[in-house]
C-alpha cells in the first residue's frame, strides 16, 4: 500500500514537472539577462522532426552532466500553439524529458528566425550556445560525439 | 593531435561554407539535367515557351512539406498557364532516410497525381548549386535572353498550417509581380522547414 502511493506521489510528481510553457523571444532575451554567467544551450525542435526527436537524448545527457553547474539546457518547440497539448505535453511525457521544455510564443516566422540567428534559414534542428556575450548557432544536427565536442569548443 | 584539430576546424568550416553557398537573388542558374520520377531526364531548357520557373525543393517524408503538398499542385495548376511551371526536386538521401527513396516519390506522385515532374538529385549536386536547405524551399526564376535568374527565394506562404485569415502568398505575389513586368516586392523569405537529409559521407 505504501509504495502504491509513493508510485503515486511520484507520478504525480512527474506530470506536474512535464510542463511545457509558452515562451516569447522577449521573455528569452529577459531569461538570459538575468541568468548572469549562466551557460545556455538552446535547441530548436519540434514532435514532427525526426532528426530533432533523434538528437534529444544528447541534449538530455548534457543536461543530466551539467546539473551541478551553473548551465541549463531550453528545448524549444516549435510546433504550433494548437499541437501543445495534443502533441508536445504527450510527447514530452512519453520520452520523459527533463531539461525544460517550451513551445515557442511568436507567430511570425519572418521575424523570430532572423531574430533567433540572422543566418539561419529555418531548418531544423538548429542550436544556439549563449554565454554573456558569446553565442554560437548550428543549423545542423548532432550526434552524441559531435555535440559534445561542440561544446567543448564553445566553453574552450 | 594537431592534425585532428586542423581536419576538424576544416571540416566545421565546410559544414558552415556548404549552408551559406548557393544561389542568391540575382544570380544566373545553370541548367540541370534530372531524372524524373516517369524516368525522363528534365532540364530548363526544355520549357522552350516558359517565362520562368518555380523550383520547390520538397520531399516526401517532411511534414512541412506534406502539408504544403496540395498548395504546389495548385501552384503548377494556375502558373503553368501563365509561364511558370512547378518543378519539384527531392533533396533528400535515401541512404539516411528510406522512405525518400525514387520508388516512393513514384508512389507519392501517382497518389497524389502530380502534374508536374518530381525530381530526383542524386548526392545533391542541384540541391548545393542552389543552395537549398530545407523543404519545401523554393526558387523562383525568370528566363531572360542571358539565361534563367533567381528572382525570389524562400517560403511558399506564411501560413504553414493553412488555416490563417492574414495568409501572406509570397511565391504568387512574387510570380503575379514578374508577369507584370516588375520585380517581385519580397524578394527573400524564411521558414521553419525540415533539414535535408545529406549522405553520410563517412
Amino acid at each position: 500500500m505504501r509504495l502504491f502511493f509513493i508510485i503515486c506521489l511520484s507520478l504525480i510528481t512527474y506530470s506536474a514537472n512535464a510542463q511545457v510553457k509558452l515562451l516569447s523571444l522577449d521573455e528569452l532575451d529577459k531569461r538570459l539577462t538575468n541568468g548572469r554567467d549562466t551557460t545556455y544551450v538552446i535547441n530548436f525542435w519540434a514532435t514532427w522532426c525526426s532528426p530533432c526527436v533523434a538528437e534529444l537524448p544528447h541534449f538530455e545527457e548534457l543536461h543530466r552532466a551539467n546539473l551541478k553547474k551553473p548551465v541549463k539546457v531550453l528545448l524549444v518547440s516549435l510546433d504550433f500553439k494548437s499541437k501543445l497539448q495534443k502533441a508536445v505535453i504527450p510527447f514530452v511525457v512519453e520520452k520523459k524529458l527533463k531539461a525544460e521544455v517550451f513551445l515557442l510564443n511568436e507567430k511570425d516566422q519572418q521575424a523570430y528566425i532572423e531574430r533567433i540567428d540572422p543566418k539561419w534559414s529555418g531548418a531544423i534542428p538548429a542550436t544556439l550556445f549563449i554565454k554573456k556575450d558569446k553565442r554560437q548557432f548550428f543549423e545542423r544536427e548532432f550526434t552524441a560525439g559531435e555535440l559534445n565536442a561542440a561544446w567543448l569548443n564553445f566553453n574552450k | 593531435m594537431k592534425t585532428l584539430i586542423v581536419i576538424g576546424l576544416l571540416l566545421i568550416s565546410g559544414y558552415s561554407f556548404a549552408q551559406t553557398a548557393g544561389y542568391q537573388v540575382g544570380d544566373m542558374v545553370k541548367d540541370f539535367a534530372l531524372k524524373n520520377v516517369d524516368h525522363k531526364t528534365v532540364s530548363l531548357a526544355n520549357y522552350r515557351n516558359a517565362k520562368g520557373f518555380v523550383v520547390i525543393f520538397t520531399c516526401n517524408t517532411c511534414p512541412v512539406a506534406q502539408a504544403y503538398q496540395d498548395r504546389i499542385a495548385e501552384l503548377n495548376q494556375t502558373y503553368t498557364a501563365k509561364g511558370y511551371p512547378v518543378i519539384a526536386i527531392n533533396p533528400n538521401d535515401a541512404g539516411v532516410v528510406p522512405n525518400e527513396s525514387f520508388e516512393k516519390m513514384q508512389t507519392l506522385a501517382k497518389q497524389k497525381n502530380f502534374t508536374f515532374p518530381y525530381l530526383l538529385d542524386p548526392d545533391h549536386v542541384v540541391t548545393k548549386q542552389f543552395g537549398a536547405t530545407r523543404t519545401p524551399h523554393v526558387f523562383i526564376l525568370q528566363k531572360t535572353p542571358k539565361g534563367n535568374v533567381v528572382e525570389y527565394i524562400g517560403a511558399i506562404d506564411n501560413d504553414p498550417e493553412g488555416e490563417s485569415s492574414s495568409q501572406i502568398t509570397y511565391v504568387k505575389n512574387a510570380i503575379n509581380d514578374l508577369s507584370a513586368g516588375k520585380k517581385p516586392a519580397v524578394v527573400s523569405t524564411k521558414a521553419v522547414g525540415c533539414s535535408i537529409k545529406w549522405k553520410k559521407t563517412s
